[in-house]
């Protein structure tokens, strides 16, 4: 029980700022009715035109094809990476991977813009061998969204292994099972759930990068964030507005979906 | 009591990632220093231009002085959204979750654009505005430092509100209890006691959120319109705009000096932090 609630002042402060955080999120929705071809608010009569464009312009249709694409890919190598990575570092010795888990957490750390800098130079180099696997190519993109990433994936696997009882697996161990069946049977049964959340941000994630792809892409890997770019830095299409309430309905349906499934009884806390 | 035989399948476990960061990233990283002493002509020509040369000058200021009043809104305002969030009724509880953790999982991209939906010329404010009398020209709201600072608010604030929420979960029920059996008022509760005990979460906030809103770029790029041009954006114009790669490189080399120091201290605040607590 908690001695001391949050007072009105508090709550109402707290309400502001939830206003705050909402509002831009809420704003997209009238524009995206706008008959018109500029960024307005509709006067009189409300259009779907620019949801249309969405599925009748090749652009827009590629791109999210693209975009979808390369999260997939993403999501499983670095949730695969993540997972691995984290199994590791749980069975060794504290003092050792603190070290190692640094290092991987990097990416995370280290800003977009550096991290964007650091990848087109791999990029480049990378297509003085072959063009399919540099700059501008799809591998390329995922291989700069899996480094990206899978720091948050790892983040995330051990979050759920931290709450795995170490006794099962001594039990496992103490019944004869090798380091196979001790992965397999016994801990990843146990964090499923952490794994399978890090491969959906691993995805979102990939599917919504735009600092570094801005980099290391210019006119053939056109994801949709980039492409939104290009609508929303010279002229504002408000397709881009279209495209918003789309992506944001989706993401809360997610979100809310994630929500209700974790909020089965073993889970709730207090 | 952990046998020798799992240690080295463990470490082949982690061996991947860090073998594919290895090469994807820390090797990678060196060329770009590599860069900053190479380009245009070897030598520390780059880093003395970051001193000296007074637009990289100004832009480094203005990033400061952004940072730095992003992080003082972001985290206070994180502060009231997560005291309710932690000690809120269920209700409240479930609300701010949904406002904090919404955005936080909408591209940058997309809240960019929800800005410039509500402050640009034609936006709501401005057609509301007008609509009811109260201007008859738009007001300029967007491509300015204030819609940038914003913007970043709106984008920092769930990550201000992880670190304190840790902090508020930590405090001693039974502290509380005890000033109040003495007689403390709720103000006086809040800030004598609960205050002063979240005092490293918000130390941890604060530095988390002033290192993320450093290398912000696509929310000021957008927001800012070209005119308050901050580090991140004048390493994307460097590199691709008017070819000068080493300078791009040497501000990345630099700012990754002065994250790494960031992150030095907070280290170490974190490590006060756990002793501070005493549990």
């Amino acid at each position: 029980m908690k001695i001391q609630r949050p007072g009105p002042v508090a709550v109402v402060l707290a309400l502001l700022v939830g206003v705050f955080l909402l509002l831009p999120l809420l704003a997209v929705v009238p524009i995206s009715f706008t008959p018109g071809r500029l960024l307005t608010l509709p006067k009189g009569s409300l259009s779907l035109t620019h949801y249309r464009t969405l599925f009748e312009n090749p652009d827009w249709l590629a791109s999210i094809l693209l975009s979808a694409r390369i999260a997939l890919f993403t999501s499983v190598i670095a949730t695969g990476l993540a997972t691995s990575f984290a199994l590791g570092i749980w069975m060794l010795q504290p003092r050792f991977s603190q070290l190692l888990v640094g290092f991987v957490l990097l990416p995370m750390i280290v800003p977009p813009v550096v991290s964007a800098m650091t990848l087109y130079f791999l990029l480049t180099g990378m297509s003085q061998v072959s063009h399919a696997i540099g700059f501008d190519s799809v591998i390329g993109v995922t291989l700069a969204h899996v480094v990206m990433t899978v720091p948050f994936a790892v983040v995330m696997v051990l979050v759920a292994l931290a709450q795995v009882d170490r006794r099962i697996d001594l039990a496992a161990r103490g019944m004869g099972a090798g380091i196979v069946q001790r992965i397999v049977h016994v801990i990843l049964p146990n964090i499923g759930f952490g794994v399978a959340t890090a491969a959906l941000l691993v995805f979102v994630l990939s599917w919504e990068e735009i600092g570094v792809t801005l980099f290391i892409t210019s006119v053939d890997a056109i994801t949709l964030p980039r492409l939104m770019w290009m609508g929303l830095r010279d002229n504002v299409d408000p397709a881009v507005a279209a495209i918003s309430v789309v992506l944001i309905v989706v993401t809360t349906l997610i979100l809310l979906a994630r929500m209700a499934l974790q909020r089965r009884p073993d889970f709730e806390e207090e | 009591m952990r046998p020798r035989s799992a240690f080295w399948p463990a470490l082949a476990l982690t061996a991947p990632l860090v073998l594919f960061l290895a090469f994807a990233y820390a090797l990678p990283f060196l060329g770009v220093a590599l860069w900053s002493v190479t380009l245009p002509e070897p030598g520390v020509g780059q880093y003395e231009r970051l001193v000296s040369d007074p637009l990289v000058l100004s832009v480094f200021l203005r990033t400061f002085r952004i940072c730095f009043l992003v992080t003082l809104i972001a985290v206070a305002c994180a502060y009231a959204v997560t005291y309710v969030w932690v000690r809120g009724s269920r209700m409240q509880r479930r609300l701010i979750e949904i406002c904090i953790f919404v955005p936080f999982w909408i591209s940058l991209l997309t809240r960019a654009f929800g800005w410039l939906a509500l402050l640009s010329n034609r936006g709501i404010v401005n057609s509301w505005l007008q609509a009811l009398g109260l201007i008859d020209a738009p007001l300029a709201l967007v491509r300015n430092e204030p819609s940038v600072i914003a913007g970043m608010v709106h984008v920092l604030i769930p990550f201000a509100v992880l670190p304190l929420a840790s902090a508020m979960r930590a405090v001693d029920e039974r502290v509380l209890l005890a000033a109040r059996g003495m007689g403390a008022s709720r103000l006086r509760i809040f800030w004598s006691v609960f205050f002063p005990m979240t005092l490293p979460g918000v130390i941890g906030a604060t530095l988390i959120v002033f290192v993320f809103s450093l290398g912000f770029f696509v929310t000021p790029a957008i927001l800012g319109g070209g005119r308050s041009i901050m580090v991140a954006e004048l390493v994307y114009l460097r590199m691709f705009q008017s070819p000068d790669w080493g300078l791009g490189a040497a501000i990345s080399v630099a700012l990754v000096v002065l994250v790494a120091a960031l992150m030095g201290l907070l280290a170490r605040f974190a490590r006060l932090g756990l002793m501070g607590s005493g549990r």
